[in-house]
């Protein structure tokens, strides 16, 4: 009897079930549930209240950062409402027997961003999170996404999760990528062309030269966006470089056990001939750097392009939402974006605010100055990063250039801490998100790569990352 | 959970497209650690001015939409982030019956989470109700979950479609952590089963 090809995402589903009954979702078990200060505390309140317990609090982890604030750790957190949910944290944790890296630990950092630094992300897992850039850990081949607070309590009391069967779709993207274009030009390019809601219902395989070409940072930064055009969960199949970044991590299997592992995670990509409900290819020789001009982060044009004019598109709802945008964010039709102006960068976020965003970043302004009308802040995506990129000297170059250096959390990617835009502000960000108020009310929001945010601050304006830098140094 | 069954109300209408979680409740009302109380901060930044007062340019503060029960909205409503402060906001509004042409994945699970329907139309029936509502503030609708119906004062105007199971979840008000613990044999054997070598949360794994 042959067997029927399969996608990585088929072989992790079939992995997993539980259960499956004619005529209701599947019931598929979660091997690791990272848990957050935000979208946790009604969920361990309802376990109090119908007088259940967390099932496997070995397979669950906390951390705080959405609320955290970013400035020096011995202060007190000043902001008192904040302060209780990471209070509310600590307390579940503790009665719960959930392990938590708290604002004290030198783990602490984002969800997203510590859970492949610890090591507890690895290849052909389930992994669920109250927050929808889960699927940022699917850069490891793990099947990972985002839930609601019900959806949290569910897994706190069974390790279990109901779903209904997503479809599939590959997107390959084939070539090599130009100097100056990175993993965020190309999340942000395939959102650009298919639409906020392109990947409703779908979980997305990243394939492809460009893809295998990318390193963990940058996959994490691909599949970190899948959200963004409303996909279900994105990964990529793990290869060696998965392998090489997870080898000697503290929760990775040691020795013997990593190699039985690695006999594993070799399995766990799609057999040749396995058919995806939908592929997209894409070119990666194509791609140039991108700023978004609008409001949500399909609204995207390449750095040589100029903000769109909404007359110029024949969908009415198309036409308003453009008109909506343009006028929330202070911008004109057919501007060039090289001339749009920034007051403020934020490097960091779950997104871009891992070592390797730091140290190209930093690479890039060596010896340069922020403009003096722009304030810029980098704040690291986890203590382990901040300490790294300590030790490199990169806190050293970012401060000399100007930029604030911070501790870690999510900052102004959502601005829940102190962290964050005042009206009419104008901002080159690295995170995942430019909707209305998303930084602050009223700031406006542009996302972009490390390197054209870092770029943006020197020049108090957009630049083109690629002709920027040639021979400036 | 409150079962959902049959509902009637006044349709709010909000005619835009890509409505976000960040728009449905600012992240500054997301410090709360209730359930409860959203609602006077839905749609906070569109629905108030700076001072705090109604801004009345905001469609559902025009008159004829306070009691609304029903929101109908643009495509991909609900799009961004997991929170479930956004349906908690828009039940705690009064709203149980969201109408839309589609909608982002997890805050369209999040809604039966709590016993609210989300109801996938037609662009066009979208467009109609939404016309409709905004000529003729107060204009009801009945939304019927059993039937799979969508009714005004002159008979159906469309159906729809509704995961079986979903459906029966919600005309019971069935608890789905209590549905899913009926299972403890299933769970416990594929606990059995997992390989040793899967990380541990409060130990690193040996050779």
């Amino acid at each position: 009897m042959t067997t029927k090809p399969k996608t990585l995402f088929e072989k992790i589903w079939a992995a997993h079930l539980v259960r499956e009954a004619q005529g209701e979702p599947a019931l598929l078990y979660i091997d690791l549930h990272l848990v957050h200060e935000v979208t946790s505390p009604q969920a361990f309140e309802s376990l109090r209240l119908t007088g259940r317990i967390v099932r496997r609090p070995d397979l669950t982890v906390a951390t705080m950062d959405h609320n955290v604030p970013t400035w020096d750790r011995s202060l007190p957190v000043t902001d008192e409402i904040s302060r209780a949910q990471m209070d509310t944290l600590a307390a579940n944790c503790r009665e719960f027997g959930v392990p938590l890296y708290d604002l004290n630990s030198d783990k602490q950092g984002i969800v997203h961003v510590i859970g492949p630094e610890l090591g507890l992300t690895q290849p052909g897992m389930t992994i669920v999170c109250g927050d929808s850039h889960t699927s940022t850990h699917g850069a490891f081949g793990a099947l990972a996404f985002g839930i609601g607070t019900s959806e949290v309590e569910h897994v706190l009391a069974t390790q279990c999760l109901p779903q209904q069967y997503p479809k599939t779709m590959e997107v390959r993207v084939d070539g090599s990528l130009p100097e100056g274009v990175t993993a965020k030009d190309i999340i942000l390019s395939i959102i650009g062309r298919l639409g906020t809601a392109g990947g409703s219902g779908y979980v997305v395989e990243y394939t492809g030269e460009a893809i295998r070409a990318l390193s963990m940072e940058g996959r994490m930064t691909v599949c970190n966006m899948s959200i963004e055009w409303g996909a279900r969960a994105g990964m990529v199949a793990p290869d060696e470089k998965t392998f090489a970044y997870l080898e000697g991590r503290p929760h990775a299997p040691q020795g013997k056990a990593f190699e039985r592992a690695v006999e594993h995670w070799r399995s766990l990509n799609a057999d040749p001939g396995a058919t995806y409900d939908r592929v997209e290819v894409f070119h990666a020789n194509e791609l140039v750097p991108v700023v978004t001009w609008g409001t949500n982060p399909g609204q995207v044009v390449p750095i040589t392009g100029r903000v769109p004019n909404p007359a110029d598109f024949a969908d009415e709802s198309d036409r308003r939402s453009i008109e909506r945008a343009l006028e929330y964010m202070g911008l004109q039709p057919g501007t060039p974006m090289t001339e749009v102006t920034i007051d403020r960068v934020f490097l960091g976020s779950c997104t871009n605010a891992r070592i390797e965003d730091l140290r190209v970043a930093a690479s890039l302004i060596k010896g340069k100055q922020v403009s003096p009308t722009v304030y810029a802040m980098v704040v690291p995506g986890s203590m382990q990063v901040k300490v790294q990129a300590e030790a490199e000297g990169l806190d050293t170059v970012f401060k000399a250039a100007g930029f604030d250096w911070r501790e870690a959390g999510c900052s102004m990617c959502l601005g829940m801490n102190p962290d964050i835009l005042k009206p009419g502000e104008r901002c080159a960000s690295t995170s995942n998100r430019n909707f209305e108020g998303r930084q602050g009310k009223g700031g406006r929001t542009h996302l972009v790569s490390p390197q054209m945010a870092v770029a943006a601050a020197i020049e108090g304006r957009f630049v083109d990352v690629r002709t920027w830098n040639v021979g400036s140094n | 959970m409150q079962p959902y069954l049959k509902e009637t109300g006044t349709v709010g209408p909000l005619d835009r497209v890509d409505v976000d979680t960040d728009q449905i409740i600012p992240k500054q009302f997301l410090k709360r650690i209730e359930r409860t109380g959203f609602g006077p901060f839905a749609f906070f930044d569109w629905r108030y001015k700076e001072d705090g007062t109604p801004n009345p340019e905001f469609e559902l503060n025009r008159p004829g939409y306070e009691n609304a029960t029903v929101l109908v909205a643009g495509r991909n409503f609900g799009c961004g982030s997991s929170r479930e402060h956004a349906p908690w906001a828009l039940e705690d509004m009064g709203f149980r019956t969201i109408i839309a042409p589609s909608f982002a994945d997890i805050f369209f699970n999040n809604c039966f989470q709590n016993g609210m329907l989300p109801v996938i139309l037609r662009e066009e029936t979208v467009k109609d109700i939404l016309d409709r509502a905004k000529e003729r503030p107060g204009y009801q609708l009945t939304v019927d979950l059993e039937d799979q119906t969508v009714s005004d004062e002159e008979g159906v105007i469309a159906s729809f479609e509704v995961d079986e199971f979903r459906k029966h979840c919600l005309l019971k008000g069935l608890d789905s952590v209590g549905l899913t613990l009926q299972h403890e044999g299933d769970i416990t054997s594929f606990e059995r089963g997992r390989s040793a070598l899967l990380p541990n949360a409060k130990e690193s794994v040996h050779a």
